[in-house]
């Protein structure tokens, strides 16, 4: 189930758009469950290790900083890491796409003879869905990661960037323990409980008997340093430790936004990423190494540098941002789109709001599912806040939502292209600009809602068609009596609301037409002045003495009736 | 000083009363307020929605309709957000298309005149007392965009804090989102219900009266979920409570 | 090797997307602010090692102290507890440490991993111990051995010499370390958070880290 052929497109093949996928996911009461819990226990302790940095924000601006220089000089950093690495006894490859990268670790693996492979968990090479290419070529890829071994073994795809199985609950683990790691070598213990610190130590006799036998290893990174060529994994559990140092041979796979210029950049990062991902003073265990070190760890080093899609993000000056993501997972966390969807809906290895704007990037929008995921967040700006390189991802969002509805240029594969708009949003467009006329035409809007007011008893609560999305679940809000233009111009005639300097010259509303105002608003209002004081309420009325029901009980909205 | 009511098309059509609240608050304070008839929407339904060029009419629209004021007072924290943080945003990148610098330079007007509400009162008036009274328990969500993009901070709880007769009760998980996000609320129609069915479980939960935001958008989505639970709570604009007085209760 | 084209493609679509880049910027001219703190909090030589012992303990390490004649004693002591038989020994790590009648095994590149497995414990110094984490450094230095040492027993014994390996910040430690040998940073045993996000210690490293900060006479901690 975890496969995917497709190629070019970082999503999953078949998935639905994200609007779909999530209608039926908020619907699992057990995934709602699970989610919940596990975000607010992460976001809740992320909180408190953050607020023992009093200079957190200063450490946030650094890692930004680092990495936009990194970003603007990347051709400069690269190869500057090519030539470190290669000097420590490591040997670079270059991939531009999931395919390259794909047939070039096939490759490694297959001149060392050998048929098998332990993995330390890595969202590059989920992203270019290597496992499934090494099983094509008749390699087993062994993840290793709990997480990533829960999903494995239960034939699932992974919904979290820190924690893959997080959708999962501890009786559901046991019961994919039991079924199936038999299978995959050692089996379950008997009597296996829904323990969690039972279910760790089963994984380790299964997994340790694989770490023995390995001779190949393959990895992500989470930094690379150009000065020295020193390559950073960040984890928990200690099976990176073993992947990295026991086999013979080992191939890491690392996007190319991954190099930072020096050793010293560490400092800021080795603090911004534990607080932000495990919410820990540090992690358990993070691995260094520079090239090949004789007699320790690997003799053979293999460095796959990755671009698939990152440099055309890295062209759109909006969406570059983007790439300084340290994939720490603490927006996902935070995330309540990501509470209630889950991680599935976004359809790739990267859920939640990072997701919504690094898949459709690396893949260009090409498909329905990428451009239903720039929409898939109400924009509350939670991401941005606890974001700690301050990727702007409200900000991207709308930007990739531009891209969508509107077309424009964007670079495809390499190519600076021009983009149609995404086909089916016509009666949207349509609507859109409709409104953009009716606002910029207030006569027209005037005379609107003055229809709506006296349509308002025909109003249901609940809308048929297109309007259900709303009234399935809230009642649509009372069409109050008068709007407010009408009640000011009613209450305060036309001698005000005509602009400082107009009023200042007592004009009136004749003069108005003089100003920078559009032309034709002046020819209306004079239409309107037989409201002006025309009833008894006429002038002066306040708002304040009237009696004002709940808008959403019986009464609604209720305004006085016009006179 | 020449302050203009800049009270949002969601305002005018549907919450008219949120408007005359503001009128009469501000009167009260010893404002002389004015409401330009030229004035519309702010544009955030297109250009959130990704309509951006759709909404340029409307940033020049504003900027003419405000032109002179020395603040433009905003009764919604969203709205305010799309003037000062989106609206230069649409400025530079209509001059990054070429199409010259009028927006930039529309925005760049608007910019340092246009406050929210409460910001307007805290920071320009320097008042937090206003004279309110609303003898009721009110329970507050701070909506995003206002908490985060204006960093409106303890602006509002300050201002309920000193309405006589206000009981504020805490709401749980106050600072997430309620789910209206604009479109979202459609688009998404499952999560957005999802999201907002919590926040109400959680506004319920206060045992509150009311409940009270500076923004009718997301009042209307908490207000329509809080109705069809059959909820008694009421929802009502933070500006309403603070024109509400002894002498002309709301 | 990749075909030198592919490596042609992925920087010319990265110098093309560079495209807004003034052709005289140079990395530098790109400003990183730097104002973050050095260290967190104002504390003499005592003070940082008591906060390295109190996060280290708050992680689950278990700490010791002792005088460095105390050593050899400490060390039979926890090898003791943990029954250990057979202890693997760096080569650079003094012989006086250990007690008699304890099995060493030797490390070396020869060593088969099967091996390493069927040991007890391991014993080791460190390279820098970082106090406002808890974190101890290894570098592979002869004390300290090849990395792999330390990940496969299931107990890891480190001696911290005080205050000289002790520094205060990530920042510190970094300065003092030299990239181009491995690296083993470790805070407390090993641990995952997979399960609900229960943190459970021990799943492929060491169940058990037992610290002992090794101190002069009068550096009392």
């Amino acid at each position: 189930m975890n496969g995917r052929t497709n190629a070019s497109s970082v999503t999953y093949v078949g998935m639905p758009t994200f609007p779909e996928a999530a209608e039926a996911s908020t619907r699992d009461a057990r995934l709602r469950r699970n989610l919940r819990h596990a975000t607010h226990t992460i976001r809740d302790k992320r909180a408190g290790a953050v607020a023992e940095l009093p200079d957190w924000a200063a450490l946030r601006e650094a890692g930004a900083h680092i990495k936009d220089r990194t970003l603007r000089h990347l051709d400069h950093y690269l190869e500057q890491l090519e030539q470190s690495v290669t000097d420590a006894g490591g040997i670079v490859h270059w991939a531009a796409d999931a395919q390259e990268a794909n047939d070039i670790v096939t490759r490694l693996v297959r001149e060392t003879g050998e048929r098998e492979v332990v993995k330390v968990k890595s969202m590059a090479t989920q992203e270019i869905g290597l496992n499934e290419a090494l099983e094509r070529a008749g390699i087993a890829a062994y993840e290793t990661d709990l997480a990533e071994l829960i999903v494995q073994l239960g034939d699932d795809r992974p919904s979290h960037i820190l924690v893959p199985a997080i959708h999962r609950n501890r009786g559901e683990i046991q019961e994919i323990f039991q079924d199936r790691m038999g299978r995959w070598g050692r089996a379950a213990p008997e009597g296996l409980s829904d323990d969690p610190a039972e279910l760790a130590e089963a994984a380790r006799l299964h997994l340790r008997e694989k770490f023995l036998r390995a001779k190949v290893g393959i990895s992500g990174a989470n930094f690379m340093v150009a000065e020295s060529g020193t390559l950073v994994v960040v984890e928990s559990e200690g099976n990176g430790r073993m992947c990295l140092t026991l086999p013979e041979t080992l191939i890491s796979v690392v996007g190319i936004e991954k190099v930072v210029p020096t050793w010293r950049d560490l400092e800021v990062f080795l603090q911004l990423l534990p607080r932000s991902s495990t919410a820990e003073r540090m992690n358990p265990y993070t691995s260094t190494w520079t090239g090949t070190t004789d007699g320790d760890g690997p003799s053979a080093f293999h460095l796959v540098l990755l671009d698939n899609g990152r440099t055309d993000t890295l062209a759109d000056q909006v969406g570059r941002q983007t790439l300084r993501c340290i994939r720490c997972s603490a927006c996902l966390n935070v995330c309540p789109v990501y509470e209630r969807a889950g991680g599935h809906a976004y359809g790739s290895p990267y859920p939640g709001p990072i997701g919504a704007i690094l898949t459709p990037q690396l893949d260009s929008l090409e498909t329905g599912l990428d451009a239903s995921l720039p929409y898939a967040s109400s924009l509350c700006g939670a991401c941005y806040e606890v974001c700690p390189v301050a990727i702007d991802i409200p900000e991207v969002l709308v930007h990739l939502r531009e891209r969508v509805v509107q077309g424009g240029t964007a670079t495809v594969r390499g190519q600076r292209t021009t983009v149609q708009p995404a086909k089916g949003h016509a009666a949207e467009r349509a609507a859109m600009r409709a409104a953009t006329w009716a606002f910029d035409h207030p006569g027209a809007l005037r005379a609107g809602e003055r229809l709506a007011s006296r349509a308002r008893r025909l109003v249901p609560r609940r809308l048929p068609g297109p309007g259900s999305a709303w009234t399935d679940t809230r009642d649509v809000p009372r069409v109050p009596p008068e709007s407010f233009r009408d009640w000011w111009r009613r209450t305060r005639g036309g001698a005000t609301g005509t602009g400082p300097d107009q009023r200042e010259r007592g004009t009136g509303r004749g003069a108005r037409s003089g100003g920078t105002v559009p032309r034709e608003q002046s020819g209306r209002t004079g239409a309107d002045g037989r409201h002006s004081g025309g009833g008894p309420d006429g002038g002066g009325r306040r708002p304040g003495g009237r009696a004002g029901g709940s808008r959403t009980e019986g009464g609604g909205d209720e305004q006085p009736e016009q006179p | 000083m020449r302050v203009a009511l800049f009270v949002t098309c969601i305002n005018d059509a549907l919450y008219p009363r949120t408007g005359q609240a503001v009128v009469t608050l501000l009167e009260r304070l010893g404002v002389e307020v004015d409401f330009p008839q030229e004035q519309s929407c702010c544009g955030q339904p297109q250009f959130n929605t990704g309509y951006r060029h759709a909404t340029e009419p409307l940033v020049h629209r504003c900027a003419a309709a405000f032109e002179g004021y020395d603040h433009i007072v905003v009764p919604s924290g969203s709205c305010a957000a799309m003037v000062r943080e989106n609206y230069p945003r649409i400025g530079a990148k209509a001059a990054a298309e070429g199409r010259g610098q009028a927006l930039a330079r529309a925005a760049e007007r608007l910019v340092p005149r246009t406050w929210e509400l409460t910001e307007f009162l805290v920071d320009v008036l320097g008042v937090t007392d206003v004279g309110a009274y609303y003898p009721h328990t009110v329970t507050y969500h701070p909506t995003c965009h206002g908490l985060r993009m204006l960093g409106l901070g303890e602006r509002p709880r300050k201002l309920l804090e000193q309405v006589e007769g206000l009981e504020l009760r805490e709401l749980g998980g106050a600072e997430e989102c309620c789910g209206f996000g604009g479109t979202f609320a459609v688009k998404n129609a499952a999560v957005s219900s999802a999201m907002g069915a919590d926040k109400v479980r959680h506004i319920e939960k206060t045992g509150a009266s009311s409940v009270c935001t500076v923004d009718n958008s997301c009042l209307m989505h908490i207000g329509g979920t809080l109705s069809r639970a059959g909820s008694r709570v009421r929802p009502v604009h933070l500006a309403e409570i603070l024109a509400s007085t002894r002498e002309a209760p709301l | 090797m990749s075909s030198p084209s592919s490596r042609e493609t992925v920087l010319g679509r990265v110098r093309r997307a560079l495209a807004d880049v003034p052709r005289t910027e140079r990395p530098e001219d790109v400003p990183v602010p730097r104002d973050y703190l050095r260290v967190h909090g104002d504390r003499d030589p005592r003070e940082t090692a008591r906060l390295l012992a109190e996060n280290l303990a708050d992680y689950r390490a278990r700490v010791h102290h002792c005088v460095p004649s105390a050593l050899p004693e400490t060390i039979a002591r926890l090898l003791a507890r943990q029954g250990s038989r057979s202890v693997v020994v760096p080569a650079g790590l003094p012989d006086s440490w250990l007690p008699a009648g304890v099995e060493r095994v030797h490390d070396s590149a020869e060593l088969p991993s099967h091996a390493l497995d069927a040991v007890g414990s391991v014993v080791t110094g460190c390279a820098v111990a970082v106090a406002e984490t808890g974190t101890l450094v290894l570098d592979a230095s002869r004390d300290q051995g090849r990395r792999r040492i330390t990940l496969v027993p299931d107990h890891h014994l480190c001696v911290v010499r005080v205050p000289e390996q002790v520094v205060g910040s990530v920042p510190q430690a970094l300065e003092r370390l030299d990239p181009a040998r491995p690296q083993t940073w470790i805070s407390g045993p090993s641990a995952t958070s997979d399960i609900e996000l229960n943190r459970v210690e021990g799943v492929h490293g060491p169940r058990t880290l037992d610290v002992i900060l090794v101190s002069e006479e009068g550096f009392l901690l």
